[in-house]
């Protein structure tokens, strides 16, 4: 996910990291309205350096805000965009853990857009737990201090006598207490300590940290309370649609704009120019009503000419034949080489060939893209149900020629996310037709619309080759990557990583890549690039161990061999780790030790996603008719040291691994005519509760900083399916979605 | 077109076109926002409300053919005691994560239950599987159902800070 890049850490000792946060921590006391204390920090945030281990060292800054007014009651601030992660819930805890007040005392803000006082907010890559693990919980363990500091200079008692518990400061020589509240004015009115200096508490002690928290917003949601984008109302704001070129890109000619203006409530009808940045303002016609649904009817009969342009011509079966050209060549890059696959391959006691491919897919977000926009004069503000706010406010800057610090970005909860949300596209399109209209504009995309203008997971094709040596070792791996690119990039999220595994764990191997130009939105989807990249890899070994005659348990356990790090993300990619996660599952599993029906099969993989390790095992069975019914799933995670919030954690990791499936058995997005052929859940069906099976989800703990889940469950669950159903019926999935002709008896 | 719609046990008047769909009626006529867009076809079941108590799609649903069926949105189901135990047990199981699809979901399974007191997971799969859940929270759905059916009217069940 280039967007979410930090900057390159920087080389700096521990030591000097460490004054250089005492350096730029601040920490500011003052009065809220009601006489209470209210504290806001300015702390340097981690960036991914530290989320790797490595020291924090960026000049980005992250600001927590925290609020105890003299009732007691504890107002924080959730700093970033609550898409169903459950990071609203999270932070918080976060700070009330250090801060030693109980859950039921806090209240919970979301906070608007504004990077200069809280930092980077954004949700991807799994990245806010590894980024807030530290530096939320010393905004808490910081405000505890500076309570007990007050409560200690009322009492004229020595600090280090004063504890804390359930939001009250005690002295045990004099019995004496008092709450939060009572001492909030006072403290108040102190010097706060620096925060690299804090002390936080000892893990054992924690009480919301690892115990389960319900979704802070959830008795809003199940009531139908409105808190989404969709749901926001401006007084006198108007509806809009927005028709773009069905070939990415393509202008408007002409359009039966008049015809359009004389239907039932249509205020407005429109060209926007747009422009040709695939992931900007594109053209289009914007049709605005007093209710969304005359916008929408009046669109029925809305014709457009279309200059279609360049791409109107590419189609995914013509990407697939040059593909399988370009799979027949040497390939246009090494992007990785150990020893000499080639002569290894030919020395080998068995080997294996094999094609493997995925298709484009699409969000699908259960909320369309929507937002709403009021542009008066050289001012905007607006709402959005966005990933990445900052760069959404960008793009509208940019593109309408308006100051930054004249845009306000309200943050509403969002219907889905998964990656589609990172873009801003719906951002600036709201934002330029609430100008040309003059008035508060919400649009709203169709179901149709959702799907045709993604930034879809970019399609792939692998070609590869394994050998085995006569003991069964894996010993030859040579894989060429057919992706889309130009000038020697891959195109957004359609990248392969040099230090990919199984890079170093096989003596001779060679990964290249030759790229090819195309015209298509393409973006990051959960757990991006490993979501197709596991099916490739961990169904290709699947293929070795059986090529070696070996369980694929053991097989994998000894291709990972001794625990060491190797280069990969984060810290690197632990062996050690992955080896457990493996073992566990196995174990829970009962792998090996099944006796299991006909037809049915249990397959294991394992990933290493966004800092997270999983390993799953599924139990499948597939009808005589060809349809997979996966009937368990057991999966291992070990994301660190804690579990931050064990009953969102259970409830993520089994979304994710359900995504999984869905994108393997049901998901395709096809490309005609330089346009997308599905339009709704009837074409591009998510997977439905039929298809969900029983997943059990255990973690283990491992002494690292905790890190995310929203994307690290997801990418083994597709070749641990596919290995499934080769065990069950001995026939190999090497092309998504799952093709459940191939499998008939 | 004038209509006098029963909705959430009161009569609301609107007056719009006879094709606009109860969806839009509710959501942009009557600011009853609960009820959600998602497909505009009868999909994902997201625009799920009951008409005298049964599931129905509110973006296939004109308001001319609403006539006089009572309307229950996700705002009212509470008041029924059925949809208060859905609720209780969508808030204790922690079904929720995005929470877009969870109306729709939350009146398919008071429907459900009212019309089946101790479904089975049979049962529980046909009366839902038209409601689409992208977070993959189904799991948890189909036990917050059978605890809604095994909690007894009236029993007083623990609230707990979400």
């Amino acid at each position: 996910m280039p967007q979410l890049q930090s900057p390159a850490p920087r080389d700096r000792t521990s030591a000097s990291a460490h004054r250089a946060t005492s350096r730029r921590a601040f920490l500011k006391a003052g009065a809220t309205a009601g006489g209470g204390l209210l504290l806001s920090f300015s702390i340097p945030m981690l960036t991914k350096a530290a989320a790797r281990g490595t020291q924090p060292a960026s000049s980005d800054r992250l600001n927590a805000f925290v609020s105890i007014e003299p009732d007691n009651s504890v107002t924080i601030v959730a700093k970033n965009p609550e898409i169903g992660q459950g990071i609203k819930t999270m932070l918080p805890m976060l700070i009330a853990e250090e801060l030693d007040v109980d859950w039921p005392q806090v209240r919970i803000t979301q906070a608007d857009l504004n990077p200069a006082l809280y930092g980077r907010q954004f949700a991807g890559g799994s990245m806010a737990t590894p980024l807030n693990w530290d530096p939320m919980r010393r905004v808490g363990a910081a405000a505890r201090q500076m309570l007990v500091m007050a409560a200690a200079l009322g009492w004229n008692v020595p600090e280090r006598e004063c504890t804390t518990a359930s939001g009250k400061v005690h002295h045990a020589p004099s019995s004496r207490v008092l709450s939060y509240g009572a001492l909030a004015g006072q403290a108040a009115k102190l010097r706060p300590p620096a925060l690299s200096g804090v002390r936080l508490k000892d893990p054992r002690n924690y009480r919301i940290i690892g115990h389960p928290v319900r979704g802070i917003d959830s008795p809003l949601v199940v009531r139908g309370a409105p808190l989404f984008g969709i749901d926001v109302e401006v007084p006198g704001m108007l509806h809009a649609v927005f028709e773009k070129c069905p070939v990415f890109g393509g202008k408007v000619r002409s359009a039966n704009l008049d015809a359009i203006r004389k239907f039932p409530g249509v205020r407005h009808a429109f060209v926007v120019p747009g422009g040709s940045a695939l992931d900007g303002l594109l053209p289009g016609i914007a049709i605005v009503a007093d209710r969304w649904w005359h916008a929408d009817k009046a669109r029925q009969q809305l014709k457009v000419v279309w200059d279609e342009g360049a791409t109107a011509e590419q189609s995914s079966a013509g990407f697939a034949r040059q593909a399988a050209q370009l799979g027949q060549r040497e390939p246009r890059t090494i992007l990785h080489r150990e020893g000499d696959a080639a002569r290894a391959l030919a020395g080998a006691a068995r080997t294996v060939e094999a094609a493997y491919s995925y298709p484009f897919i699409a969000h699908a977000t259960l909320e369309p893209m929507n937002c709403t926009a009021h542009v008066q004069g050289d001012k905007a503000e607006i709402w959005a149900p966005t990933q990445n706010p900052e760069p959404g406010r960008r793009l509208v800057a940019q593109t309408l020629g308006l100051d930054e610090r004249d845009i306000t970005v309200h943050m509403t909860r969002i219907g889905g996310g998964f990656g589609r949300r990172l873009r801003n596209d719906y951002m600036v399109e709201a934002a330029w037709i609430s100008k040309v209209a003059g008035a508060p504009v919400k649009l709203l995309w169709n179901r149709p619309d959702d799907m045709h203008h993604d930034f879809y997971r970019p399609a792939g094709w692998h070609f590869l080759k394994g050998g085995v040596d006569a003991d069964g070792r894996l010993i030859a791996w040579q894989q060429h990557f057919i992706s889309f690119g130009a000038d020697g990039e891959f195109a957004p999220s359609a990248g392969l990583k040099a230090d990919t595994y199984p890079a170093r764990r096989v003596p001779n191997l060679t990964y290249g890549a030759t790229l090819m130009p195309f015209g298509i939105p393409t973006g990051p989807l959960r757990a991006p690039g490993d979501n197709a990249l596991a099916f490739v890899f961990q169904s290709f070994i699947d293929e070795m161990a059986h090529a070696a005659g070996q369980d694929p348990l053991s097989f994998q356990l000894a291709l990972l061999g001794k625990p060491e790090l190797l280069p990969g993300d984060g810290k690197g990619f632990d062996t050690g780790r992955a080896h457990t996660v493996l073992r566990k599952v196995g174990e829970i599993s009962a792998w090996g030790k099944r006796t299991l029906p006909p037809r049915t099969g249990m397959g294991v993989a394992f990933y290493y996603s966004h800092l997270g390790y999983f390993a799953e095992v599924v139990d499948a069975t597939v009808a005589r008719d060809g349809t997979v019914t996966v009937n368990k799933v057991w999966a291992v995670g070990d994301v660190g040291s804690h579990v931050i919030n064990p009953i969102a954690a259970e409830n993520i990791t089994q979304g994710g691994i359900l995504d999984g499936f869905g994108e393997a058995l049901n998901q395709q997005i096809t490309i005609e005519k330089g346009r997308v052929v599905e339009s709704n859940f009837d074409g591009f069906p998510p997977l439905r509760m039929r298809q969900a099976a029983p997943i059990e989800v255990q973690f283990v703990t491992t002494d690292n900083a905790p890190t995310g889940l929203g994307e690290p469950p997801l990418p083994a669950a597709i070749p641990a399916l596919c290995n499934a159903i080769f065990a069950a019926t001995g026939k190999r999935i090497r092309n998504l979605p799952i093709d459940p002709a191939l499998l008939k008896a | 077109m004038q209509y006098t719609l029963q909705i959430n046990g009161s009569a609301h008047r609107v007056d719009v076109d006879e094709d606009m769909p109860l969806l839009w009626v509710l959501r942009d006529e009557l600011g009853l926002k609960g009820t959600k867009f998602g497909c505009g076809a009868g999909l994902c079941g997201a625009c799920t409300v009951h008409l005298d108590g049964a599931p129905a799609r509110a973006c296939q649903t004109p308001v001319s053919q609403v006539g006089k069926s009572a309307v229950t949105t996700i705002e009212g189901i509470g008041a029924t005691p059925a949809g208060a135990r859905v609720q209780q047990a969508w808030l204790d199981v922690d079904v929720v994560q995005c929470g877009y699809c969870q109306a729709g979901q939350i009146m398919s399974a008071t429907a459900l239950l009212m019309q089946n007191s101790h479904p089975s997971d049979v049962d529980i799969v046909a009366a839902m599987d038209g409601n689409i859940c992208r977070c993959g929270t189904y799991l948890r759905i189909q036990r917050a159902i059978h605890q809604a059916a095994g909690s007894q009217l009236g029993e007083t069940v623990t609230k707990r800070k979400a």
